[in-house]
């Protein structure tokens, strides 16, 4: 069925519309990759049996969906109309939940309950890791089947398209993004509509580009690929409107082959919309064309870099080139393109449809609209949150993270991947905004926000950062390849006990080098690890060198065990010790042959009497 | 692409013409601006680093390569502001923690007063400066060799290492290289930093005298530099 104008999408919709608000009860099953691999596809298997078996179909359906956020608790199961939310669901416990469903009751021991308090929720919205949140992006995704384009469009989908193309204002379409304040997601935070006028502005005669870069490479970070995997149109949609605004005649999706659920939904959702007549020739008979196809990215990090990415579109090896000329004026194939964040498309349709003004509300000043971060590390919920601009870390890792997992304080957080900072606790009332986390040393990124406790040593983790952007430099321009080739051999230098206070130095001069001089993003962000640590955490840095320790007890060759007077002769840790370097009688105090000790640390954890200490 | 833009560089204000990069204008006014990787007849690299220059000013000035970043009307240009020379000659010490045997490095090293070298000592030959690849491609129409792998494993070569059928042995990859044509022959591996030839004051001089005066008459002069 192709729809040939703008009414027929609207009579179409309210169709869908009414049969979806039929009053019939509904599983929501999430089967985003992080409750796929706590197994939500057995559930979803043991529920399709059930359903079909006892022959429920027409008083119960099933919707399986992608991500919903709370990671934590998967694989679970929310129940519409109730809202009940069962979590950690396993597949005996499925016929449980039906009938519970059908009768409209709850099955109380599966109910989501607060690990500190206790407290059981009986409703979704009550939940607060879900009540502090503001989801504008990701509510949508427990509502949608993502390879169904009937349910994106019974919840309003394309509604945003509808208005563009009946409004006929190319301009109009670019001075509302502009007045939304919309900011690029991808973490450098540039001005969306901005960069679109000057897309717009660009004369080509052999069309333009538009790019969705989905080459989300941080590590802990997945808030793109849930978008991608849980709601491949609103991107499509994003994508029509802002090719209807800047005149763009085709569009790329660049989204990293780690993702294949992500890839197969938005294949399947492309393919949907084009026979629909969404996408192609003569969307919804208004005379205007365009059309996205998906370009697949061998994983390298460095490809997320726009020069970088476009090199890899046009099939070159994936290295960035320096900027002048921009993008915006030579991308692929010498024509102009604009790029943009999976979370920036996703958000196109949200302000075409509530307009510039409402969504300019959200968030605060230059700083509009929602951020959603994939909250992991020593946190009891992690999972993806979605939260305006401007809220403070504290109420981040606190109100809606649940605080720590165990009896160790949090010290610090690290926002925006690998290139970003961290912020050390002292400063959780920090608001987070493109600006402020820029004056604190770090970066918004694409919303990786990794939460540490004091179990993490800071050197230790710069020295992984500075690891990871090793390996993933691209060694073209010779500061960067260089530059964290040797950041990294201080660093290491120092979490083995061979630094020096010359070595820091050393370390913070060539920080800044290296943040000055190297040509792409990848480079001068590479320095974010090491400067903020060094600004905030250098008392552990000192640590390390001046007296040969390491507080978090972390970096290994700086360690070391003893067993102390509460040793009563158990022989556990004897036992349990590969190396053979623990010695002592039964009911004597033990002793470790530092020689022969590994580190490992079991001694420490099988001890119940607290007698093996590290220093 | 005719016509003239207003700089300033260096607080000169000049006059060059549109399309010039900021190396090819501060060159041609006598602005001395180290490079490794630009070569006249190849196209802009911007991979060695060294060419950076400051532009802009106050909260806004940053670092750009000048041999990429062509002129525009009003530009400020400084090509050796405090931040700069702090850039280079980091940049520099970096080179010769790498490549310690290219006589070129060692000079620019000895004339930037690069007087220590602080990181663990390399031995490579290759820089990456791409000039090679450009030359066999842009001048000698073969691209017989280009770039493979990424990160320090980054390397210059044909294709699986095999002769390749494109090269004619011209020899404008080796002509070209900075890092080959002329050897160093510093003699203390450890350290890897001589700059005996560029300073033109001796250095040993001063200090006690040596055993002879062999040391002028190599290349070379190898001599002790005062630590840090």
């Amino acid at each position: 069925m192709k729809l040939s104008s703008i009414e027929k999408l609207t009579e179409w919709r309210s169709v869908l519309a009414k049969k979806n608000a039929s009053g019939k009860s509904c599983l929501c099953i999430c089967a985003g990759t992080a409750c796929q691999a706590s197994g939500s596809n057995e559930i979803i298997r043991a529920t399709k049996r059930a359903l079909i078996e006892r022959r429920l179909l027409d008083r119960l359906s099933l919707r399986i969906t992608g991500c919903h956020g709370f990671c934590e608790m998967g694989p679970f199961v929310l129940t519409e109309p109730q809202q009940a939310f069962y979590t950690q669901v396993k597949a005996e416990d499925v016929p449980r939940i039906i009938d519970a469903a059908l009768a409209g009751e709850y099955v109380e021991e599966l109910l989501y309950k607060d690990p500190s308090t206790g407290q059981k929720y009986y409703h979704r919205g009550d939940i607060p890791f879900f009540k502090n949140q503001q989801r504008t992006i990701l509510e949508a995704n427990q509502k949608i089947d993502p390879i169904r384009i009937h349910d994106y469009i019974a919840e309003g989908g394309y509604r945003g398209l509808e208005k563009v193309l009946s409004v006929q204002d190319p301009v109009w379409v670019v001075e509302e993004v502009k007045k939304a304040g919309l900011r690029g997601r991808g973490g450098a935070g540039f001005p969306t509509g901005l960069k679109w006028e000057m897309l717009a502005k660009q004369r080509s005669n052999g069309g333009k580009f538009l790019v969705c870069n989905a080459d989300e490479g941080d590590p802990g970070a997945y808030m793109d690929r849930s978008i991608l995997e849980g709601n491949p149109h609103s991107i499509i949609e994003g994508m029509i409107i802002g090719a209807y605004g800047t005149g763009a005649t085709s569009g790329v999706v660049y989204v990293r082959n780690e993702y294949p659920i992500a890839i197969k939904h938005l294949t399947a959702a492309l393919q949907q919309a084009r026979t629909l007549g969404l996408l192609g020739g003569n969307i919804l008979g208004g005379g205007f064309s365009f059309d996205i196809e998906i370009v697949r990215g061998a994983g390298a990090f460095v490809c997320g870099e726009e020069t970088a990415l476009i090199r890899s579109i046009e099939g070159k090896m994936g290295e960035p080139r320096q900027r002048p000329p921009f993008p915006i004026q030579r991308g692929i194939n010498g024509k102009p393109t604009a790029i943009n964040n999976v979370e920036t498309w996703a958000n196109i349709p949200v302000i075409i449809v509530r307009g510039a003004d409402e969504y300019a509300k959200i968030g605060t000043k230059n700083n509009s609209g929602t951020k959603i971060f994939s909250l992991v590390g020593k946190i009891r919920n992690t999972g993806l949150v979605e939260v305006p601009m401007g809220m403070t870390i504290k109420e981040i890792v606190y109100n809606i993270g649940g605080g720590p997992v165990g009896k160790a304080q949090i010290k610090a957080v690290q926002t925006g991947g690998p290139s970003g900072g961290c912020i050390p606790a002292s400063m959780f009332d920090l608001q987070i905004d493109y600006d402020s986390l820029s004056r604190a040393g770090s970066i918004m990124g694409s919303g990786g926000m990794i939460v540490m406790d004091e179990n993490t040593c800071m050197v230790d983790l710069a020295k992984y950062f500075m690891r990871f952007l090793k390996e993933e430099s691209c060694g073209k321009c010779f500061t960067c390849r260089k530059g964290t080739q040797r950041m990294y051999e201080i660093l290491d230098d120092i979490t083995t006990g061979k630094g020096t206070l010359e070595h820091l130095d050393l370390l913070e001069e060539l920080a800044h080098v290296v943040k000055d001089t190297t040509m792409c993003g990848l480079g001068q962000t590479s320095a974010n690890p090491v400067l903020s640590t060094l600004r905030y955490f250098r008392d552990e840095y000192l640590a390390h060198i001046q007296n040969s320790r390491c507080p978090a007890q972390v970096c290994k060759p700086l360690l070391s065990y003893s067993i102390n007077n509460n040793c009563i002769g158990c022989q556990a840790c004897g036992k349990a010790c590969s190396v053979n370097a623990i010695h002592g009688e039964r009911k004597q105090r033990h002793f470790i042959d530092a020689s022969k000790c590994i580190k490992c640390g079991t001694c420490r954890s099988v001890c119940k009497y607290d007698a093996v200490e590290a220093a | 692409m005719k016509g003239k833009v207003t700089v300033t560089i260096n607080g000169l204000i000049v006059e060059v013409e549109k399309g010039m990069t900021i190396l090819e204008a501060a060159q041609f006014l006598g602005f001395p601006i180290p490079t490794l990787c630009h070569m006249e007849g190849l196209s802009p690299y911007g991979a060695c680093r060294l060419c950076v220059v400051e532009i802009g000013e106050g909260a806004r000035a940053k670092l750009v390569t000048s041999c990429t970043y062509p002129v525009e009307e009003g530009l400020k240009v400084r090509t050796a502001s405090t931040r700069v020379l702090r850039a280079r000659k980091m940049i520099l010490e970096l080179l010769l923690a790498s490549c310690p045997q290219s006589k070129i490095i060692q000079d620019l090293a000895a004339a930037h007063g690069v007087r220590q070298q602080r990181f663990r000592q390399e031995h490579e030959d290759c820089i990456l400066c791409g000039l090679c690849v450009r030359m066999c491609e842009e001048q000698m129409m073969a691209k017989a060799i280009g770039f493979r792998n990424r990160r320090e494993k980054r390397s210059i070569g044909t294709p699986f290492d095999v002769h390749s059928e494109t090269c004619r042995l011209c020899g404008g990859c080796m002509y070209v290289c900075p890092a080959c044509q002329l050897r160093c022959t510093y003699n203390e591996p450890e350290k890897a930093i001589c700059g005996g030839c560029e300073n033109l004051t001796p250095p040993c001089i001063e200090k006690d005298p040596f055993d002879d005066m062999m040391c002028y008459m190599t290349p070379c002069v190898a001599c002790e530099q005062p630590k840090n």
